[in-house]
């Protein structure tokens, strides 16, 4: 599937015909009619036209923001870091792997040693020219005993990396992920120019379509097309804008007088009002976004797994769904994976408010009634109070009184998260399974806010992570939400989407969904009509 | 007027050990808040490794009382240092930021205060007729409603229907004087909105008050006419309390508008103070509060000697 | 009881007007559980039901409660709290101020400063760092923004008493050798008065906004409370598009400061020792 995409992407540059495309595409098993849809997909992304400006009202952004892409610290100054850097490797905007600098890549039977070819003359904002070294150096900045940097969990794993002669890097990993592609992609680890084994971070220099005109932390960022960007079929504006209005009400106000061409957050309360003016486009992307209520498995009473039922059970996801977003999302499954994500179990049955199995369990766990705090902040994610008070009102049918402590915005995360027994937690996902559970699941994670252990799930994850057979893979992961659902100690009641406010004249083909705003690829993807 | 010299140069001096005072306060209350930079900019990607990695680059390891003394003596030097955050040097952020800032509440002074005190004023001359009861009920009206709601009625009227005006205040450093006016009219607006009732009511209150002295009652006798007594002799001696009111809503227009800022999206002092507050980046908490501190001090002893000026009586105690 | 039958007969049309306003919001705060017909965070039907749909009467809100109630419930908790914050804030800055001028030197010197150090901190910053130090609740939301708002109290008591204190009859009391107290409660404060009143007027509905602003931070009255401020922040949204819901608690802010007002202005009238001028 991947050198498929490889493919598509080949052909899109146009460096391949459409016949050549098909005869590959073939050969690697996909039906015509597949690989005949993909081709059509690919050319018609392939007429988009050039320039204009395009300006982006995004709902974040802080005076406090820095270029270092180590502390992108929200959703603004992770826009400017899609638009400015590259990866080796890119989620591409239908889900599947693509490369980027890298040109291609190799691993050991053992998923252990991955090569990455690079691509030959790319070109950094700076004139320098791309080699194995600035990778190196770039994956560097995130490793290491004085590594501040939020992607350190991520490149742990990596046992080593160097160059080897100026095209080729090669990763040693501590033991065999299959996924480790995927890892590359991440918005943290963009390739930077080096200088004696260094990177400078905070130059905002980069390799991509885009370089940095003028950046004022908080306010705008103006950008510029390089005109020596290696990819011929992106970067089609002129320039970009991207202002940071975090007022919602502010944003949709820009939106509709024409000060900005598209804005992220939508308000989905007025979504709909929105959705009538003629000039304005409602946009819409369910990835892997999305919200739990993570309780604290070592901690009476939610070592008890008949507990943790009850509680599933006595939750009305629907009715969730529609108050707190308005029904722009889908109802979670008590596992973090998402429809978009390649191995998610659709053959579970959904978990659905069933009051007599709340009850049914809560007593099988010996209590007749039960009375649990739930931390909450709109901090955690946008309706995070409202969400729990509605939760109370659906356990207290089932006999469990939920008392929603609502805890200050302020430092939810150092002083709730991971300390209180139960909590409100938000979840941007990850593309991976792998990459899911072992950030949050896996025995041991830094951030496994339910202090979980289970020995299946445990064994499963490492045997998975270095399958490379898709069949059993799929296998492995189907059983593992099955067990995190049934056993977990996460409540996962909706994923939620990314809603957008387009202007009409704004052009985008099939929209990733890995991130907000195309995979923060906004300004690379995008065109005007 | 040696007398007020002397004052003056007293209040400076006091002006000096205020600001220390605030800084130390500040100070305190950041380090007092949960958590602290390297917690918040990681937030929820945060582990005990990295943060720990985080404290040592930024210092923020050592103890307090070490940190203050040297930020201190930076800035006895005249160096405000460098945002915690991005390193970027917090003389030039603050620089920009507070420019702006100082242009929006010209602009909203500009048109607010004689507004208010000439209303004030009719309002006096004109007590109980319809035009005094009409100017209240709208100056009252309009403070009642929250400045981000007198914001969003505005922009609704003048740039989403009207088209008049921009809908964001996004001003950038090469903008030329009358598109920065014109771009800064909204805000200017809802700011005069707030601000206008409560220097008009005081003013039309200390005239009021005045009306009963004798020496107005002199006046009236004289034959004066009301508009002339209340001009000439009662606007003078109410002087004290309106000016008073003025500066306090001067003062509020420099340092009060965050939340006009936010709606806007303006970029003014008051954003990156938040900003920072949330981030717990100190120097420049410190920094922006030691400039919203010292222009209130400014402003609060302009006013203190305009109202010992306007009263002979403070002028040369007995 | 008599006298106060004839002064209030003899109040003009706009002072009974306040009156009326203000009778009403007490009225319905103080029996808000028996007028509204459900609970203050109660969840009762679907969210956002428009005006009239399924019997409530001003629809419902985000969450599926009703309107109404919360804002009849708003009434009781903001008037509430506005109302103690303010006279909170009077007391403490009207004292220190007429003491501050009456007493004069020393202690006029320190309480200018201290006052001066806690208004050159903006005001927004300081409740924000405190109210995320102490936690935001109600008592601490009361005393945090009534000693914000006293500075300002202070302020205008030694500006308008600064007048007062140098004249013939206080230095008089003074020379009798009469008690700081007795010259600021029989001297100083009466002919201090009409402005003070007038200034309490616009802090009450100060008090009001400060906790919607607040609210704007994300730290005003906290959920499922219902206070005006935050209502009208939740909702502010929809002004954009014609929806005039969030207009009304704006509104019954705007009433009730109107009527304080001519109230007070009526007060102003009296006491400034004018005769009608009809």
């Amino acid at each position: 599937m991947k050198q498929l995409y490889y493919y598509c992407k080949l052909l899109e540059c146009g460096k391949i015909s459409r016949r050549d495309f098909m005869g590959r595409a073939l050969a690697l098993g996909a039906t015509t009619a597949l690989a005949s849809s993909m081709a059509a997909q690919a050319v018609k992304a392939a007429t988009p036209k050039k320039g204009g400006k395009l300006r982006l009202g995004i709902g974040h952004g802080s005076t406090t923001d820095t270029l270092d892409p180590a502390t992108y610290e929200n959703l603004y100054i992770q826009c400017v870091g899609g638009a400015i850097h590259n990866k080796l490797t890119e989620v591409s905007n239908t889900g599947g792997l693509v490369p980027e600098l890298a040109e291609s890549w190799e691993p050991t039977p053992d998923a252990k040693v991955w090569a990455f070819k690079l691509r030959k003359g790319v070109e950094f904002h700076n004139g320098k020219t791309l080699d194995a070294e600035d990778v190196v150096a770039s994956i560097n900045h995130h490793r290491g005993e004085e590594s501040k940097s939020a992607a350190k969990p991520i490149v742990d794993p990596i046992e080593d990396v160097k160059a080897d002669g100026k095209d080729t890097v090669v990763f040693t990993m501590k033991s065999g992920n299959a996924d480790f592609p995927f890892i590359v992609s991440d918005y943290h680890l963009a390739i930077m120019p080096s200088k004696d084994g260094k990177v400078d971070a905070l130059s905002g220099v980069g390799a991509s379509g885009y370089t940095l005109d003028k950046f004022e932390p908080g306010v705008r960022t103006a950008l510029k097309r390089f005109p020596n960007y290696w990819k011929t079929n992106r970067a089609h504006f002129d320039e970009g804008e991207f202002l940071a209005i975090v007022d919602v009400t502010a944003r949709t106000n820009a939106l509709t007088t024409g000060e900005i061409d598209a804005m992220d957050r939508v308000d989905i309360k007025t979504a709909h009002l929105l959705a009538r003016n003629r000039n304005v486009k409602i946009v819409e992307t369910s990835g892997t976004a999305h919200y739990t209520f993570a309780m604290r498995t070592d901690t009476a009473p939610f070592d008890n797994n008949d507990v943790r039922l009850a509680l599933k059970y006595a939750l009305d996801r629907k009715a969730l769904l529609q108050s707190v977003l308005r029904g722009h999302g889908v109802v979670g499954n008590d596992h973090p994976i998402g429809r978009s994500n390649r191995y998610h179990a659709d053959e579970l049955p959904q978990r659905v408010y069933d009051i007599d199995k709340a009850k049914f369990h809560l007593k099988k766990a010996g209590h007749s009634s039960l009375k649990v705090d739930l931390s909450a902040a709109d901090a955690a994610f946008a309706g995070a109070v409202d969400a729990a008070v509605l939760y109370k009102e659906h356990a207290a049918k089932a006999g469990i009184e939920i008392n929603v402590v609502r805890e200050p915005n302020d430092g939810y995360w150092s002083n709730v998260w991971l300390k209180k027994p139960w909590c409100a937690v938000y979840w941007g996902g990850r593309p991976t399974e792998d990459w899911m559970f072992s950030t949050a699941y896996a025995d041991g994670a830094p951030w496994n806010d339910t202090f979980w252990k289970h020995d299946r799930f445990n064994k499963l994850l490492i045997q998975a992570r270095a399958e490379l057979d898709e069949t059993k893979r799929r296998e492995m992961y189907v059983e593992m939400q099955r067990i995190v659902s049934d056993e977990g100690g996460v409540v996962v009641p909706m994923f939620n989407n990314y809603v957008m406010g387009l202007s009409s004249k704004v052009q985008h083909d099939e929209m990733g969904s890995n991130w907000s705003l195309d995979g923060f690829r906004a300004l690379e993807r995008w065109w005007f009509a | 007027m040696a007398k007020i010299a002397k004052m003056v140069a007293q209040r400076l001096a006091l002006g000096l050990l205020t600001l220390f005072v605030v800084s130390l306060i500040i100070f305190l209350g950041v380090e007092l808040l949960p958590g602290d930079l390297a917690e918040a900019i990681l937030g929820q990607s945060a582990t005990p490794e990295t943060v720990a990695a985080f404290r040592r680059e930024l210092k923020l390891d050592l103890p307090p009382h070490e940190r203050y003394i040297a930020w201190l003596a930076d800035i006895l030097r005249g160096d405000l240092g460098r945002s915690l955050a991005n390193q970027r040097e917090i003389s030039e952020l603050i620089g920009v930021r507070f420019a702006n800032t100082l242009f929006l509440a010209a602009v909203a002074a500009i048109i607010s205060v004689p507004l208010a005190v000439t209303l004030g004023v009719l309002a006096a001359l004109y007590r109980n007729s319809f035009y005094d009861r009409a100017v209240n009920v709208v100056t009252l009206s309009s403070i009642s409603f929250p400045e981000f709601f007198v914001a969003y009625i505005l922009i609704l009227f003048l740039a989403v229907q009207g088209g008049i005006f921009p809908s964001i205040s996004n001003v950038s450093p090469g903008l030329d004087f009358w598109d920065r006016v014109y771009r800064v009219i909204l805000p200017a607006l809802t700011l005069t909105l707030v601000v206008v009732a409560h220097m008009m009511r005081m003013t039309r209150a200390s005239i009021i008050n005045l009306l009963a002295s004798p020496y107005i009652e002199m006046a009236n006798l004289k034959g004066l006419s009301r508009t002339r007594i209340i001009v000439h002799h009662a606007l003078p001696n109410a002087l004290a309390p309106i000016i008073n009111v003025i500066v306090i809503n001067l003062a509020y227009l420099v340092v009060g508008v965050v939340i006009v800022e936010v709606v806007f999206v303006y970029p003014g002092l008051g954003q990156l103070f938040v900003d920072s507050v949330i981030r717990r980046d100190i120097p420049v908490v410190q920094a922006s509060c030691l400039v919203f501190a010292a222009t209130y001090i400014l402003l609060n002893l302009t006013a203190d000697v305009l109202s010992i000026l306007s009263n002979p009586r403070l002028l040369h105690p007995k | 009881m008599n006298s106060v039958m004839k002064l209030l007969r003899s109040a003009p049309p706009s002072a009974v007007f306040g009156m009326a306003v203000i009778a009403f919001y007490i009225f319905v705060a103080v029996f808000a559980p028996l007028l509204t017909p459900y609970g203050e965070s109660e969840i009762v039907g679907a969210e956002f039901l428009a005006w009239g749909d399924e019997g409530f009467v001003l629809g419902t809100d985000n969450l599926g409660r009703d309107m109404m109630t919360r804002l009849i419930y708003g009434a009781r908790n903001t008037i509430g709290i506005a109302f103690v914050t303010t006279c909170l804030a009077f007391l403490i800055g009207g004292v220190f101020g007429l003491m501050a001028t009456t007493v004069g030197g020393w202690l006029d010197q320190l309480l200018g400063r201290i006052v001066d150090i806690l208004m050159a901190i903006p005001t927004l910053i300081f409740a924000l760092l405190i109210l995320t130090i102490l936690g935001t609740s109600i008592p601490v939301l009361v005393v945090v923004i009534a000693v914000l708002d006293s500075t300002r109290v202070f302020r205008l008591a030694r500006a308008v008493s600064m007048n007062i204190v140098v004249l013939d009859f206080v230095e008089a009391a003074r020379l009798r050798g009469e008690g700081i107290w007795w010259i600021i409660g029989r001297e100083v404060l009466p002919n201090s008065m009409p402005p003070l009143v007038a200034e309490f007027g616009l802090r009450f509905c100060f008090v009001f906004l400060f906790i919607s602003a607040l609210s704007f931070l994300g730290l005003g009255l906290q959920p499922p409370t219902a206070d005006w401020g935050s209502m009208v922040r939740d909702n502010a949204t929809l002004i954009t598009y014609g929806d005039i819901t969030p207009l009304l608690p704006a509104a019954a802010i705007a009433l009730l400061t109107i009527g304080v007002n001519f109230v007070v202005d009526w007060f102003l009238h009296k006491t400034s020792g004018l005769r009608d001028e009809h």
